[in-house]
């Protein structure tokens, strides 16, 4: 364990982390500093590099550059058991305990005290589970509670929670949120991250606001921070110089029947009541932070997964799609932003973009090899696709890559595309031919529903955006209000109306517990 | 050494490598040529036009067996069940030649058998998602049983393999041209056109390389993988009567030995068993070589168990060089 030299009062000081991969810079200069007794607030938009500075802070990714200190003495971390020993303990969010194995031997894997775990167990209101069950039977939520009861029990020094709180029913929230507060003013700290600003609110000292990979600001959080807060996240707003992408004003869609209509859209735990339309020649975007169930819903759509209730109409009539395949037939096609899961990586650009083709068993027989060639060619050259590399796609750049996985599509004319942040990771001027390339086909006559991580995306491709929170649809915005101020305030549901973290928060407890809950920790946020 | 040299042998290597991945028929066939030269050597003057026609004829059922392991591996998956199939066609065939419909009878009784044991493994790969290694092993050891159970029933029945299997399995024209060349040459044919320009070869590559962008692309592989193996149980028992006529016998486990041999040739041929690479020309050329590595042990005079040490260790090493050179830099 580490012995307090006591040279600094800093708890933890990160200074000057710098983390790439290949060309995308995820880290360019973050610190972070931590006191003691501190619960310290982790905070910045989509890509702001949260994740990967705990991940460095715990050794689970080295850094390029940077230094780590802790409790006055600096540290190279080389692994998270080595981190742990040294005092540095974080909990994801997924839960990090092997399926297979019961809890007791998850306990020994880390070298977790027995008795304080069962103390810490007692606290959140888990005392009668049975440590002799293996991981895989148990729910999520006991996971979660699992890792944190795991981690408070080494006692670190710095306890780092992401996202501890997106996956627990309301009631578990509360608890853990209580503990963590009690930590307040002792001599450990706590580094915290979450997208809910109220639990922001109700228990953190300070935040330390991150912005494209660079700490933008240090906050002491009080009423009316959450403004500052914000406004830091969002920063100057850079102009990177993207010309608007090519677009007219949409005619009215009144009375016009929508191409896709979802109603009532749920799925256990993850996404409730969602409904909305879009209609030819529109893009509708969907504003979400990570997690809040937009994953989920465009798997749904896409034919990947069942809900568990609501009705989906392509074109008026009722669908149900079991299979990818039902969602093609009709026109419903998809477009991730994971290029190894929509490519064939060793195949040829050709191949890839034929794919679409052959799936259906009619089409087994023999390819009609000028006609494909025609087809796949006016796609290529549609997207610009630089194919010199194209007998392998696993060659190609990761925009070329991207452009393949869209061209599958449009070579075989699109009606209602699902695009899931098909730009995240891909350069400038490949993205800019994307949203070029999603106006054309709205103004051809095609729906598109467009999930994006990069909130100036909205303005510059949809019509208007859906905002999901926790799994609901909680505003809509048309494209001239949709800065990315307003988004991303409604993204973190911050809007001025008052109202709304209340309904949240008691239709969470609802789903988690099926019995109203006190509003304590929300209030405080209603109040600034 | 000086730049100049480490950048030149940079260069060959890279060169190399990108014929292995591009073309590995091509260094395929020169190791055959290797091969051939060091037999010559071995036993002068034992290369011959009809030695050829010899090799050739051997190779063809085993060139089948490989294209079973060929078509299956291109998915990720593999056929345990062939060897077994194929036994079973030849020694059920051979049951049967004093039957109402003669030799027809029996060819036609095989093959549904054998597309029975193909449905049964795509059902169980495709649609129960079980591992083909599993699924095709329990199948084999199913038919292997059936096999036996139906040579009890049948041992008072006078039995042998028919003329025209004999025939078309080791007769020869002008004793260099092999007659199995009729059965082989269209089934090649189809296979490698069925790979590279039908919908359906394609997706067996998609379906190996990368399973879920096949199905976000609207593949259903359980139809895919069913056709799949019934058309891999199907070219067995071809492979499996061809045997039986080769060698003149019927027996229950008369294929067995060619199991692993089967599967080492695809993989020599370049047919990765994970699956979205790989083709039947070299698989061809895989079984070349397997057949006149065989003969040279022979020629040489070393004891057959030589012959696995060879084997095994061609397939590790070959396999290990295929993994360097198709891997990504």
């Amino acid at each position: 364990m580490t012995i307090a030299t006591a040279t600094t009062d800093l708890m933890l000081e990160a200074t000057g982390i710098s983390k790439t991969y290949g060309a995308v810079v995820a880290l360019k200069s973050a610190s972070l500093a931590v006191r003691p007794g501190e619960v310290h607030a982790l905070m910045g938009a989509n890509g702001a590099g949260k994740s990967t500075l705990v991940k460095i802070l715990t050794g689970a990714v080295h850094p390029d550059a940077g230094r780590i200190v802790v409790r006055g003495r600096e540290r190279t971390v080389h692994s998270p058991a080595e981190a742990r020993r040294g005092g540095l303990v974080s909990v994801y969010q997924d839960p990090s305990l092997i399926p297979d194995l019961d809890i007791r031997a998850n306990l020994r894997l880390t070298e977790t005290p027995l008795e304080p775990f069962r103390h810490w167990l007692a606290e959140f209101g888990l005392a009668d589970l049975d440590l002799s069950s293996r991981a895989r039977r148990l729910p999520l939520a006991s996971l979660r509670i699992i890792d944190l009861a795991r981690a408070l029990a080494i006692e670190p020094d710095v306890l780092m929670l992401d996202e501890m709180t997106a996956a627990l029913p309301a009631n578990l929230t509360e608890r853990v949120l209580e503990i963590v507060g009690n930590m307040r003013g002792g001599d450990r700290s706590v580094v915290f991250i979450s997208h809910r600003m109220s639990e922001i609110g109700s228990v953190c000292d300070r935040a330390t606001v991150l912005r494209e990979g660079e700490t933008v600001g240090v906050v002491d959080v009080t009423a009316g921070s959450e403004e500052r807060i914000v406004d830091l996240m969002l920063g100057q707003i850079v102009d990177q110089a993207i010309p608007q992408a090519k677009r007219e004003e949409r005619r009215t869609t009144n009375g016009e029947r929508p191409r896709l209509a979802v109603q009532g859209l749920g799925l256990d735990a993850k996404l409730y009541d969602v409904s909305f339309d879009v209609h030819p020649g529109e893009v509708l975007g969907v504003v979400a932070l990570e997690g809040q169930g937009q994953d989920e819903l465009f798997e749904i759509l896409a034919g990947s997964r069942r809900p568990s209730g609501g009705q989906i109409f392509v074109d008026g009539t009722g669908v149900s799609f079991h299979h990818p395949a039902d969602a093609i037939r009709v026109g419903v096609v998809y477009v991730g932003a994971d290029r190894a899961q929509a490519l064939l990586m060793q195949r040829s650009v050709r191949e890839n973009i034929a794919v679409p083709f052959t799936a259906h068993l009619g089409r087994w027989g023999l390819i009609d090899l000028t006609r494909e060639r025609r087809i796949v060619d006016e796609a290529v050259r549609r997207l610009q696709i630089d194919a010199r590399a194209g007998n392998e796609v696993r060659r190609l750049s990761g925009g070329n890559q991207q452009k393949v996985t869209i061209a599958r599509w449009v070579a075989g004319g699109v009606r209602t595309m699902l695009c899931f942040d098909p730009t995240r990771g891909i350069d400038i001027r490949t993205k800019q031919q994307i949203y070029v390339l999603l106006r054309e086909l709205a103004e051809a006559g095609a729906a598109v529903l467009l999930y994006t991580s990069e909130l100036k995306e909205v303005q510059l491709v949809c019509d208007r955006a859906i905002v999901i929170f926790g799994g609901r649809v909680v505003a809509e915005v048309d494209r001239a209000d949709a800065d990315e101020a307003t988004l991303l305030r409604a993204a973190y549901h911050l809007q001025s109306g008052a109202a709304l973290p209340e309904q949240l928060a008691a239709s969470a407890a609802e789903m988690a517990t099926g019995g109203p809950t006190t509003g304590t920790t929300e209030e405080r946020v209603v109040s600034a | 050494m000086s730049a100049a040299v480490t950048e030149r042998s940079g260069t060959t290597a890279i060169t190399w490598r990108t014929t292995l991945r591009e073309r590995p028929i091509i260094p395929l066939i020169g190791l055959l040529a290797l091969l051939v030269v060091a037999i010559d050597v071995a036993d002068p003057g034992i290369v011959t036009p009809s030695w050829a026609g010899v090799i050739v004829r051997a190779s063809i059922p085993l060139a089948i067996l490989a294209g079973c392991q060929t078509l299956t591996m291109l998915t990720g998956g593999i056929d345990l069940s062939v060897a077994s199939v194929a036994s079973m066609a030849g020694f059920v065939t051979a049951t049967l030649i004093h039957s109402p419909g003669g030799v027809a009878e029996g060819i036609v009784v095989v093959l549904i058998a054998a597309a029975l044991v193909g449905l049964i493994n795509g059902v169980g790969i495709g649609v129960f998602k079980v591992h083909p290694l599993i699924t095709t092993l329990g199948m084999s050891f199913v038919v292997d049983g059936l096999a036996n159970v139906w040579q009890l029933q049948m041992v008072q029945t006078g039995a042998g393999v028919p003329h025209v299997l004999r025939v078309l399995g080791s007769g020869t024209i002008g004793d260099v041209i092999p007659y199995s060349l009729v059965v082989f040459v269209p089934l090649a044919a189809v296979i490698m056109i069925g790979l590279r320009r039908t919908g359906y070869g394609r997706l067996l590559y998609a379906i190996g390389d990368n399973p879920v962008a096949a199905r976000l692309s609207g593949v259903r592989s359980w139809q895919v993988l069913i056709l799949l193996y019934v058309i891999s149980a199907l070219m067995a028992a071809i492979a499996g009567l061809l045997v039986s006529g080769l060698s003149n016998t019927a027996s229950v486990t008369l294929v067995d030995t060619s199991l692993l041999p089967s599967v080492a040739a695809a993989v020599i041929g370049g047919t990765s068993i994970f699956g979205g690479r790989g083709g039947f020309g070299g698989t061809m050329v895989g079984a070349l070589i397997l057949t006149v590595l065989t003969a040279l042990i022979t020629v040489l005079g070393l004891p057959e168990p030589t012959n696995q040490v060879l084997f095994g260790s061609i397939i590790v090493i070959v396999a290990a060089a295929y993994t360097r050179v198709t891997a990504e830099s």
